[in-house]
């Protein structure tokens, strides 16, 4: 049985009756707050009919306790003293409804998040909530009943970013009958994973998991696939978003083009000179190009900044020949705007390694011979710069390599958080290399973390094979021989805090375990989007656990590493959770907008048009004949700006009226 | 117009604890305060927040009604400029936070008693900070007291 107030006479009859919730959360609020104390005043309160504690409101129990108060005393009005009502304000909202009360009839009171749990002091935390609660009791009074605003939904889907994340949401989505549209800025889809040569634990080949599903992108008529684009602008809400996409200039008309690549055969250069941005710089390419052999779409790319016809206007244009009557290239393409309308967005922008130029004592750029691991996948790679031979610079096998952990992940100075993946990788590189060169190899780590299916017995897998492991974070890299048998090797020097001492450990290749960080431009994107960004600037979840792909923005949806360090097999059921997100979103055919726009009490209105500068989305005109402004809800979205500005206080805002704000404000000081 | 009552229990130097109103935008600051929240950091017991959709919704008779009803500070928390839920509602805050700030002293009540702070949705650090920060500095200056007769205030308030 719920613990109850008796339901007193405080209600005088004259305003609406209301009832008082509050909630234990367990020992959550009730550990600090007393919540029985904050019950028994409320139900003293002015209007207040009846005021009851409970262990957990938000439960079916505890719901049907508030909609039985509603039937049998006749509430007009709720206060409900829990979480925060971002967590919960829909449930009870919905709770009302259910017994035919007006959802809008309710006020939440925070004394969890900003109270109970941010303060020691049990009193100090029940007479806030006193206070708080108080205040509701006074605004709810003023509550009207509101209406939500039903608005179509655009089935169309926007995805940012061909990696695995979203390539698997855009497939997902494209199954179900759903028309998406998949933005990528490089040339080609695949991300980080096209780069792969082996994916940890399994080692089954990356290309072979990953290419069939890219080349379902480009084939499948449900997904209209934009690389070399990016996203320009955004505006428009939940269900119905206008998106300009701006789309680079390839200098390839994409639908002529075979992918045949006759044109890099036939090009003015030889041999390439640029460095290859999909091998890392590590071999070079043509000024015509394709960015890698099983690149979706397969179309090639000019890149203006090295072909002669765009430097000096004189190249004999071979290229063009060698196409003949396919006439594909075109050197006047000019970048270009398109628009589409979608109704949801999934982001799926990936991660950036971390560069290890940040951490100089690992010399990196300084010793040619130290690598990141990415370049490593790369000469792993049997598509990639060395057919999948991993040598050193000078073409020669390394006898020994070293891997680094942690190489701006955990780390005061640069990032401080785990990057998850690099403990797998770096097994997995272990392995690879072992396997390729029958080098010795040294894993320098801090904390093996291998949590996942199948990874510990990897981990196990790898001891048995002779990888050496020596727990301690490197000091340094160094080529300064303190021994004859160090003489032209590359000395890693570390603490082995196992063995409580330090070692020099001489190696001809150096491989830096680099973490995971946010795209440059993640600040930029989350702007773009209307989304946050958590401290370390990875995109912010609406609930780490309840709502890990969904934003506070409704319709956009995360996935993959964009939201933080996601190996391949989170990434991927990340993006099947956004991918049903939006599914159930835009089956609904409906969204519901929160009704808290602005409307105008025309006999007030002055027509001083002060309102009318202050909204961001031209929702207010002039009318010309009455000589008064005039709100336009639907493009309304709510924010109440024009309703601080305007001094006849002839504009209100829906749930966020003057008079309940001032009563708000004056519940909370009124002393009691 | 309403009418307003101005409420202020005797208080004495000694059991002085400020009393803040904090006015939150819905989407960064309100946030940052449930992160406080979920992080469990602890702050002072002093501040209640008004929920607000963007801070731009801040009336600043909000503020005077606050002072006037005996709140001793008043917190206004918006996101951080270019990150407006709404564009622009936060920079329309700031002009009307400079404002304010010359109305407020001109009534004699002093800078510190008011404060814009920008916290995004990530700071829940911040709202801890500026809570504590907040608090001790009003503490330091004591209950509000205008420079002006209690009556003149009543009729001004009361028009």
């Amino acid at each position: 049985m719920p613990d109850a107030v008796s339901p007193t006479n405080g209600s005088n009859g004259s305003g609406p009756r209301v009832g008082v919730y509050v909630c234990h959360c367990g020992t959550n609020i009730a550990g600090t707050v007393d919540v029985k104390a904050v019950a028994e005043y409320a139900a003293e309160l002015p209007g207040v009919a009846v005021a009851r504690d409970y262990k957990y409101m938000c439960s079916d129990p505890g719901q049907a306790l508030i909609q039985q108060d509603i039937r049998e005393h006749a509430l007009a009005r709720v206060v409900v003293a829990s979480c925060s009502p971002l967590l919960h304000e829909k449930t009870f909202r919905k709770a009302l409804e259910r017994v035919g009360l007006n959802p809008f009839m309710l006020q939440m009171v925070n004394i969890r998040e900003h109270d109970s749990w941010v303060h020691l002091d049990g009193k100090a935390a029940t007479d806030k909530a006193k206070d708080l609660v108080r205040a509701a009791v006074r605004r709810v009074v003023l509550h009207k009943s509101l209406q939500k605003r039903r608005v179509p939904i655009n089935p169309n889907v926007l995805i940012v970013g061909g990696g695995i994340a979203g390539i698997h949401a855009a497939l997902t989505l494209a199954d179900a009958g759903k028309r998406v549209y998949l933005v990528e800025r490089e040339p080609t889809i695949g991300g980080h994973m096209a780069k792969f040569d082996k994916t940890f634990p399994t080692l089954d080949c990356a290309a072979c998991i990953l290419t069939p599903k890219m080349t379902a992108v480009g084939s499948n008529p449900n997904i209209a696939l934009w690389t070399y684009s990016e996203i320009a602008s955004v505006s428009g809400y939940v269900g119905n978003y206008r998106i300009q996409v701006k789309r680079k200039p390839r200098y390839i008309i994409e639908e002529m083009c075979l992918g045949c690549q006759e044109c890099v055969t036939a090009c003015v250069y030889k041999d390439g000179k640029t460095p290859d941005e999909f091998n890392l710089g590590l071999s070079k390419r043509k000024p015509v190009y394709l960015p890698f052999p099983q690149a979706v779409p397969q179309k090639v790319v000019i890149d203006p900044e090295v072909c002669i016809e765009f430097k000096s206007h004189k190249c004999k244009k071979t290229c063009v020949e060698a196409c003949g009557d396919r006439e594909a290239i075109d050197f006047n393409q000019k970048e270009q705007i398109e628009e589409i309308d979608v109704g949801t967005i999934i982001l799926a922008t990936g991660f950036k390694t971390f560069d290890p130029l940040r951490n100089p004592y690992y010399g990196y750029g300084r010793f040619p011979n130290v690598y990141t691991s990415l370049e490593v996948e790369r000469l792993i790679n049997a598509s990639g710069p060395t057919g999948g031979e991993v040598v050193l610079r000078d073409g020669k096998k390394p006898a020994s390599v070293g891997i680094i952990h942690c190489v701006g992940s955990r780390d005061a100075n640069t990032n401080r958080w785990c990057s998850k993946v690099c403990c797998m990788y770096s097994l997995k590189l272990a392995h690879l290399i072992k396997e390729r060169t029958g080098a010795e190899v040294f894993n320098f780590y801090i904390d093996m973390r291998t949590p996942g299916k199948g990874y510990e017995e990897f981990y196990d897998r790898l001891l048995d094979e002779g990888v050496h492991f020596i727990r301690g974070r490197v000091a340094e890299v160094t080529d300064w021989p303190a021994h004859p048998s160090e003489e032209g090797k590359l000395v890693i020097r570390a603490e082995d805090t196992l063995a409580a001492f330090v070692r020099r450990i001489p190696v001809d290749m150096v491989v830096l375990a680099v973490g995971l960080e946010p795209q440059p431009d993640a600040q930029a994107v989350r702007r773009m989007f209307n989304i946050s960004c958590a401290s370390e600037g990875w995109f912010l979840e609406r609930h780490p656990k309840l709502a890990p792909v969904s934003t506070f923005t409704e319709g956009v949806y995360i996935a993959g590493a964009c939201q933080g360090p996601r190996d391949i097999p989170d990434s991927v059921a990340q993006a099947g959770a956004a991918a049903a997100e939006a599914m159930a979103l835009i089956d609904s055919q409906f969204v519901e907008l929160e009704p808290y726009t602005a409307f105008i009490t025309e006999e007030e209105c002055s027509g001083c048009k002060s309102c009318i500068p202050m909204c961001p989305y031209q929702a207010i005109s002039f009318v010309p004949e009455k000589k008064k402004a005039a709100i336009n809800e639907v493009l309304c979205k709510g924010c109440g700006t024009c309703v601080a500005a305007c001094p006849s206080s002839s504009i209100q805002q829906n749930f966020f009226e003057d008079d309940e704000i001032f009563e708000e404000i004056e519940g909370i000081l009124a002393y009691a | 117009m309403r009418n307003r009552q101005l409420a202020r229990a005797p208080v004495s130097p000694e059991t002085f604890e400020p009393r803040i109103v904090a006015f939150f935008c819905n989407w960064c600051t309100y946030l940052a305060a449930d992160l406080a929240g979920t992080s469990r950091m602890k702050h002072a017991p002093n501040v209640r927040v008004v929920r607000l959709m963007c801070s731009g919704r801040l009336d600043p008779q909000f503020v005077l009604d606050a002072f006037a009803q005996g709140a001793d500070g008043v917190l206004i928390g918006g996101c951080h400029p270019g990150d407006c839920h709404y564009q622009e509602g936060n920079y329309k805050t700031l002009r009307r936070y400079h404002l304010l700030k010359r109305l407020l002293q001109q009534m004699g009540i002093e800078e510190e008693r008011c404060r814009l702070e920008w916290i995004s949705a990530a700071e829940g650090d911040r709202v801890r900070s500026t809570i504590n920060d907040m608090v001790e500095k009003v503490r330091a200056l004591g209950p509000l007291h205008f420079n002006v007769e209690r009556e003149d205030i009543e009729e001004e308030v009361t028009v």
